[in-house]
């Protein structure tokens, strides 16, 4: 963990958490948990690849439990993350663990691809960025870098004019202040995705409005982690 | 939050660091004090399980590298076998405890990291074992212990990859050192005093975690770590002033922490890490 604008105390005495460490194990577990949140459904199936300190380390400290569990929906401080793997047993989950090398990345990294009960497959590469925090780097390829600390809109969208406007201007309507945003995109008027974290949690009626937009493909809001 | 230990001191005035920490705590995040001491309440029964769970003997982390130890180490204490006397060593099994605890996939409070979750809790159950501190002080210390653990982070790190052993179990030690000092009436000029004696006896030390595990020697670090907090904060107590600035301690450990080649922070690489027979099993 390092020195940070806003810490406040319970950062530093905290969090609550399962052990043994916050990067391999709490952080594993949120990675977990943000995957399933971003699905949006049930895990049925996952493949996680270990990058980095985390291929060398994953099994001492639990990461593979860690994750499980995230992916099931637990959190950090949850002792059922201890069984995890038993627990994924009982409910039919199939998961598979492997190294892997990914370059130009954090050494904390890891590649997850899961499947979703109605058959949605979604990939997910992020990293353990130390004291539990995470970083979301890439959702189906495209660049996302987030953190899930805050509410979080993800909105992949065609890559026309006016699209960026219009969202921004469903926020502002709705009086949510946009604390951070990112627009990436693979080419010029193709697949592209928007970030965008926010102070406030939007209401299901700004996500609703959002999603009447031709050029939105969807809209995905992720509460704080 | 608090950029020096000079300023908890002045906030401090006549008054304790706690009081002032949870004051600003409450301001900043706008959340009554009630809330405030409630959550940190939480923590304290968390620390306070996970003390009294590592000390069963049959736990055991998922290497096997660690585990049980706290209830050999305990029952030495109890018997009298031990040379450190009482305190000491009943301070010493509880931070193993819950270091052991937390290899084992247990819940800890990380303070500051999860590595060095083992120096408060022994620090704050010892207080109260043999003085009779109530749980209302233990909470009111731990703001105390919040409070440096910030200025620390923000002057320098807490976190081993980046500064070293000394970053966490030293900034662990510093942090559990003023809790006492605040616990035993001391005042706040001889809480920071005590964060400066914790800081400069480990001074440079360094992180290399055996098969890059939070286990070996991470847990007996912790020992370590609760009896240099405890003779810091003696040495403040009796009124001996920290020969050095403490605030200019935390810098030097900084630039310490950015001296050490990766080697020597969390790799697995250097050190202990590196003997013979911790080659990879």
């Amino acid at each position: 963990m390092t020195g940070r604008a806003r810490m406040d105390i319970f950062d530093v005495v905290g969090p609550v958490m399962i052990g043994p460490s916050s990067s391999h194990t709490a952080g594993a577990a949120r990675i977990g948990r943000i995957t399933r949140k971003i699905l949006g459904e049930k895990v049925v199936a996952a493949d996680i690849g270990f990058h980095g300190s985390f291929a060398k380390t994953w099994r001492g400290h639990g990461a593979d439990r860690a994750i499980l569990g995230g992916l099931m929906g637990l959190d950090v401080d949850d002792e059922r993350l201890r069984n995890s793997r038993n627990i994924a047993d009982a409910a039919g989950m199939k998961y598979s663990f492997r190294n892997v090398y990914l370059s130009d990345t954090h050494p904390n990294t890891l590649l997850l691809r899961v499947t979703g009960e109605s058959g949605k497959a979604l990939k997910l590469q992020a990293a353990s960025i130390g004291g539990g925090r995470i970083e979301v780097q890439y959702i189906d390829d495209l660049e996302a870098g987030f953190a899930g600390d805050k509410p979080t809109l993800i909105v992949p969208h065609y890559d026309v004019p006016g699209v960026i406007a219009f969202v921004a201007g469903c926020l502002s309507e709705a009086n949510i202040n946009i604390a951070r945003m990112g627009v990436f995109r693979q080419e010029a008027g193709g697949a592209a995705v928007m970030i965008i974290e926010t102070d406030g949690l939007p209401e299901e009626t700004v996500v609703e409005k959002l999603k009447l937009m031709p050029s939105v493909l969807n809209v995905t809001l992720l509460e704080s982690l | 939050m608090f950029q020096s230990l000079q300023e908890l001191v002045l906030g401090a005035g006549e008054g304790t660091i706690s009081d002032f920490a949870i004051k600003r705590q409450c301001r900043e995040k706008g959340e009554p004090v009630g809330a405030v001491l409630g959550k940190m309440y939480a923590s304290l029964q968390v620390m306070r399980e996970a003390v009294a769970a590592g000390l069963n003997p049959k736990v055991e982390s998922v290497s096997g590298l660690t585990g049980g130890n706290a209830s050999l180490l305990n029952k030495a204490v109890l018997s009298g076998k031990t040379a450190g006397g009482t305190l000491l060593g009943k301070a010493a099994t509880r931070a193993l405890a819950t270091a052991e605890y937390n290899a084992a996939m247990g819940r800890i409070v990380a303070a500051p990291t999860a590595g060095a979750c083992g120096i408060l809790p022994a620090a704050l159950m010892t207080m109260q074992d043999e003085y009779g501190a109530t749980d209302d002080h233990l909470v009111q210390a731990l703001f105390t212990a919040g409070a440096v653990g910030i200025v620390i982070a923000h002057r320098a790190s807490v976190s081993g990859a980046q500064g070293g052993c000394q970053a966490e179990c030293g900034s662990a030690a510093a942090m559990a050192a003023a809790a006492m000092v605040e616990l035993r009436g001391g005042t706040a000029a001889q809480a920071a005093d005590a964060c400066g004696f914790a800081l400069m006896n480990v001074m440079g030390l360094v992180c290399d975690p055996v098969h890059g595990l939070v286990e070996v020697p991470c847990v007996y670090r912790n020992v370590a770590g609760i009896s240099n907090a405890l003779v810091s904060c003696d040495l403040a107590l009796s009124g001996i002033a920290c020969p050095l600035p403490p605030d200019e301690l935390i810098d030097a450990m900084k630039a310490v922490g950015d001296m050490l080649p990766s080697q020597l922070r969390e790799t697995g690489e250097g050190g202990c890490a590196a003997c013979p027979s911790a080659a990879q099993p």
